[in-house]
Parts: structure tokens; sequence; C-alpha cells
């Protein structure tokens, strides 16, 4: 066992426990908050996969605005549905068959693939360097990026008039 | 090392709870949380091939990226758009949003 | 190579031997040492941050003109050992529904979003924690993890005071951010890189970026001011409004949590400035001799510390209306103004030697200063015209 591997396997538990957390405590800003643990154990497997950056942006994005705003929409509407209520609807036990049955056949497809117990290669260049290329580059993802940009506009405006009422 | 199994395996199992809470809650904020954590769950996936494919072939990482950004639009407007119901409606199960049912 | 020119190495080197010699793996020897290297820092850090409250009681105190905390020991230095020990004896109280929990984990993640900034602060040339090449993102990183302790510290008070509080302190910080990324990206642009070693070494070899961006340091300053919370900027405790915002529950201890926090915060925030806008370690001599490099970071960044205290105590709270204004309004077009200034200033003169640089560079920064001015003053003139004409 590596450090790494060690690192990997405690962020495996850590993400699977407080995920479970997050669709199973009644409360919701603790949902949220289980949330938030979960988005900080996948930041740290992006650590553990040389996705240095995507680690990073991972808690200023997800932690820092969109877990955020999840805790503020709770507050915003706390009256409704308060914790002594059954949290889930009638149909979980459908929920639950359909969720389990799409992890097999997740976990089976992926163990089809030829590349299922692959070790990785090294590093080839760094990775940072050719992300930021890769970003701006004409013949590469300028154009995805640049529609994101707008995707970003269209939901800042969005949210903006719907929020204004 | 950990092989890419142990990242599909978490990617699968993160993406079936996500996809509980999704269908399973009531409140129609926690039901974007499932999303979330489905969306974290693919990241994973899309990392995770990157770094045991190609590392200078940066898809996996752009795409993740791109799913950031999608994710912090679908927050901010389905946000929005929860808070607008609940003014209206008064309630966020969404059972009871049905307006549009037949 | 000795002691002197590369301490790091030679400690690292000496317990290597001694672990090793004990029969350990050399794995676990370097894992071992690793975690005795942060311990000690951290440790560093809060014994740093003990002598910061004494600091700040003695400097607020010359602003207000008294004399400050002069009984315990010379000059009252050991004022904050019997301040820690009322903290440690009062009575813990946690309020009657309370969120137990989140209401006892808020100011530990609060000390802790400022004690992970450390990691990448480069003290000398070769004494640093990491070497991280997203290291400017990772200080925003952080920041959003003190937002988050804060709003958990409103929401489980079971409070209105300190709920109000964090929402206001989310509000600021979550806008702040904008223009403190913003200025971020000007370092970036300079020296081609995030990482805050390269920074630090690209303005030991050529010119500190203060003198290449002056205002880049000034939004920098005002945005890292704002994420701290400080006056004029702290009306998440607004003492006449909301009481104590936030920590109004907090007691003894875990009130000091976030009282050390806020001060460290604040120092490390000045050791940002220094390392980023003016040259971090760099000085006389301190190139062969890391340990005099860590003295002139240090000096430097309690030069930052003190212009941020001078600030808080010399300017009074702002309104918070007009707070988001000025950032809306002023900081965050400013920034960006001059992101793009920047940019292409440096692109244009990147290639011509240093003495035309530096002067071309520092001339676009007071063009922008002196149009954002002209604007400003037109705006005022317009405003005070229709008040006149009512």
């Amino acid at each position: 066992m590596t450090a790494e591997q060690i690192i990997f396997y405690i962020a495996t538990g850590f993400i699977l426990v407080s995920a479970l957390m997050v669709v199973t405590t009644r409360n919701l800003i603790h949902a949220a908050l289980w949330l938030v643990a979960t988005l900080f154990g996948v930041a740290v497997v992006y650590a553990t996969l040389d996705a240095s950056f995507l680690a990073v942006v991972q808690v200023v994005v997800y932690i820092g605005a969109i877990a955020i705003m999840f805790i503020f929409a709770v507050m915003l509407t706390k009256r409704n549905l308060l914790d002594h209520v059954p949290q889930t609807n009638s149909n979980w036990p459908w929920a639950a068959g359909i969720a389990a049955l799409t992890g097999a056949g997740l976990l089976y497809t992926a163990s089809q693939l030829s590349t299922f117990g692959a070790q990785r290669p090294a590093l080839s260049g760094d990775a940072l360097m050719n992300l930021g290329k890769a970003l701006v580059s004409p013949d590469a993802f300028v154009l995805p990026f640049e529609v994101a940009s707008i995707l970003l506009l269209a939901a800042l405006i969005g949210a903006v008039y719907l929020a204004k009422k | 090392m950990v092989p890419l199994s142990g990242y599909l395996f978490l990617s699968a199992v993160l993406f079936s709870l996500g996809l509980y809470g999704a269908l399973a809650r009531k409140n129609a904020i926690a039901i974007l949380l499932g999303v979330e954590l489905m969306l974290n769950a693919v990241n994973i996936n899309l990392v995770s091939f990157w770094r045991y494919g190609d590392t200078t072939q940066m898809a996996g990482q752009v795409f993740a990226i791109i799913v950031f950004a999608v994710a912090a639009a679908e927050v901010a407007v389905g946000l929005a758009l929860i808070i607008n119901v609940y003014r209206r409606r008064n309630t966020l199960n969404a059972d009871e949003i049905d307006l549009m049912k037949w | 190579m000795n002691f002197w020119t590369d301490p790091i190495h030679v400690i690292y080197q000496g317990l290597m031997q001694t672990f090793t010699g004990w029969g350990m793996a050399a794995e676990v020897a370097g894992i071992l040492i690793n975690l005795l290297g942060i311990v000690l820092m951290i440790t560093a850090i809060m014994v740093l941050d003990i002598f910061l409250v004494w600091i700040e009681r003695k400097v607020v105190a010359r602003f207000q003109d008294r004399l400050g905390p002069n009984r315990v020991g010379p000059w009252g230095i050991f004022q904050p050992f019997p301040d820690i020990i009322k903290l440690v004896l009062k009575e813990d109280i946690t309020p009657a529904g309370a969120d137990k929990w989140v209401f006892n984990l808020a100011p530990i993640l609060s000390l802790a979003s400022v004690i992970f900034l450390w990691a990448v602060v480069p003290l000398a040339s070769r004494i640093y924690g990491v070497d991280l090449n997203v290291a400017l993102l990772y200080l925003v990183a952080s920041g959003s993890i003190g937002t988050l302790s804060i709003i958990m510290a409103g929401w489980s008070s079971n409070n209105k005071y300190a709920l109000v509080g964090a929402y206001r302190m989310v509000a600021n910080m979550v806008s702040y951010e904008i223009p403190l990324a913003a200025s971020l990206l000007i370092p970036t642009i300079l020296s081609g890189s995030m990482s805050l070693t390269n920074i630090v070494n690209q303005q030991a070899h050529g010119v500190w970026f203060f003198f290449v961006s002056p205002l880049g340091a000034l939004l920098f300053l005002v945005a890292a001011i704002a994420e701290l919370g400080r006056s004029p900027f702290d009306l998440n405790e607004g003492e006449s409004e909301i009481v104590a915002g936030f920590h109004i529950e907090y007691t003894g201890m875990k009130f000091g949590l976030f009282y050390a926090g806020e001060l460290l915060h604040a120092f490390t925030f000045g050791g940002f400035v220094a390392a980023l806008f003016f040259g971090g370690w760099h000085g006389p001599w301190a190139e062969e001799y890391p340990l005099l490099g860590a003295f002139y970071f240090v000096a430097k960044a309690m030069l930052g510390y003190w212009i941020i205290m001078w600030i808080k105590y010399t300017v009074p709270r702002i309104r918070i209306d007009h707070m988001l204004a000025f950032n809306w309004k002023f900081l965050t077009p400013l920034a960006f103004a001059l992101l793009i200034v920047t940019a292409l200033t440096h692109r244009f003169l990147m290639d011509f030697p240093t003495w035309v640089y530096v002067p071309g560079m520092f001339l676009s920064n007071v063009l922008v200063a002196w149009a954002t001015l002209e604007i400003l003053r037109g705006n005022a003139r317009r405003e005070r015209l229709a008040a006149e004409a009512h």
C-alpha cells in the first residue's frame, strides 16, 4: 500500500458515506453540508488523479458557489417540508431499485472495458499548461469554452430575471 | 497505484446514490442535490479516463470544466425557479408541483 | 551546501539518516518527516498568532492615542497568555436550539481555512511547504471554505443577529472574490505562472511587481481587506447594529479560534501582498541565506499587516448598499479594465529592455487610474448638478 492508495481509499469511503447522508438526511441544511463533504472528497480524488487545477476549481466553484447557493435556498424556503415529515415520496422503493440496477449496469459495462484494470501511464508534459492551451487553441476546445461562457451569461440573466419578481 | 477500476467503482456507486436521491426525495432542492452528486460522478469518470489514457489529450479535463460551468448555470437557474415556485405555490414538494401533469 | 544555504534540505537529510538508522523504511521515514514539518509549521504559525494579538492591541492603542497592554512582561508582550487563560477558563456555552455539530465545526473550519494558506507561501528561496502550480486559485479556494465556515456559524447559532451577520459576510465575500481573483490574475500574467514560488522568483530576478502594476497591488489590498471582513468592510460584526454578527453565540476558546483566525488571516494577506507585489523574500543576500530571506518575508508581511490595521482603525464602517455598489459598480469593472490593459501592454512591451518595460507598464497603470478618476468625477458632477436642479 502506497500513501496514494491509502488516500484514495479513505477518500472513497468518505465520499460514499457522505453521499449516502446527502440522500437520506432529513434536515436539508445537513444534506447540503454533507454535499460539501462529498464535493471536498471528490476534490481529493482529483488531486490523486494529478488534476490539481480541477481539484482547486472544484473547491472554488462547488463549495464556494454552488453549496453556498444551496444553503441559501434552503434557508429561504425553511418553513416548507419540516424535518419530521418523511422526506421521500411514495415511489422510493422503485427509485432504490432503479438506482441499484443502474449502478450494477454501469459497473458491468465498465468491467467489460479492455482498460478496466489498467495502471496509469506516466504523466507526459505539464498537464496544467496543456489544459490551458487546449481551452483556448482554435484546433482544440475554444468553441465549447466560448459556448460555456455564453451559457453562464444566459444563466446569470435568467437567474436575475427570475429572482427579481 | 490504484487501477482504473477503483475510480470507475467510485463513480458508479456515487452516480447511483445521486440517482436515488433525485428520484426518491420529495423536496425540489434535495432533488437538485442528487443531480449534483450525479454530475460529480460523471466528472470523476471523465478525469480518470483522461489520467489512464493518453495524458496529452486534454478532452477529459476540458469536459470536466464544461460540466462545472453547466452545473453552476443549472444550480443558479434551478434554485431561482424553485424559489419562485415556493413564493407562488408555497410548497417545495415535487409531487404537488403538478400543473403540467395530465 | 550547509545549514545556512539550504536549511530544510540539511534537516531533512539529518532526520532521514536518524530514522533509517533506527531501522525505519525510507518511505515511512519520508512521510513521518513531512508530517513533522507540517506540525512544526502550524505550531510556528500559531505561536506567531499569539503575538499577533499583542501587536494588534498595541498598534490599535497607538492609533487611538492610548498605551495598550503594558503590565504583563516588558511592553506587555506576555499579555496574550492571560487572555488565552481567560478564554480557556470561560464557560463553554452551546445555545439552546443550536445545531451542535455544525456549531462546533465552524470555528475549526474558520481557523483551518487560514492555516491551509501557509502550505503554499514561499517563506524563503528554499523554504516553502509545497510549490503548487495553482497556488493563486488555492488562495481563492481557501477563501470559499472560510465563507462556508461563517455561514455554518451563523446558521447553527440559532440567533437572528448571527444569521444576519452571516448573510452580510457571505454577500461581502462572494462579491469581493471577483475583484480579488481578477487582481490575482495580474501577477499571473506578469510572471506567466500561478505558482507563488515562481512569482517570487521572477521578482527576485527582475523588478518587483509593485513597480509594474501599482494599481493591481492597490486593488488586491482593497479586495483582500473586504475578503477579511475587516473595517471598513466589517458589516458582518457591526457591533452597533447586530452586536457581534456571526460569532455572537460563541464563548471561550471557540470565540478565540474565530479571533485567532481573523488576526492570522490579516497577517497572511499581508504576506500575500508582500509575495505577490513586493518580491516576497527578496532582499540583499536573501538568495544565498534562506533564513535571512524568511526574515525579510516576515518583515514585509508585518508591513502589509500594519497597513491593513492602519486602514481598519482609521476608516469607519460603510453601509451595506455602499459596499455592494462599490464592488459591483467600481471595483469589478476597474479590475477587469486593468486586467485587459495589463495583458495588452505586457504583450506589447515584453520584448523591450527593462528600462522601457517597467516605465511603460507603470504609465499604463497611471493612465487607467487617471481615466477612472475622470469618469468618477464626471459622474459625481452629473449627480451634483441633478441634485442642485431639484
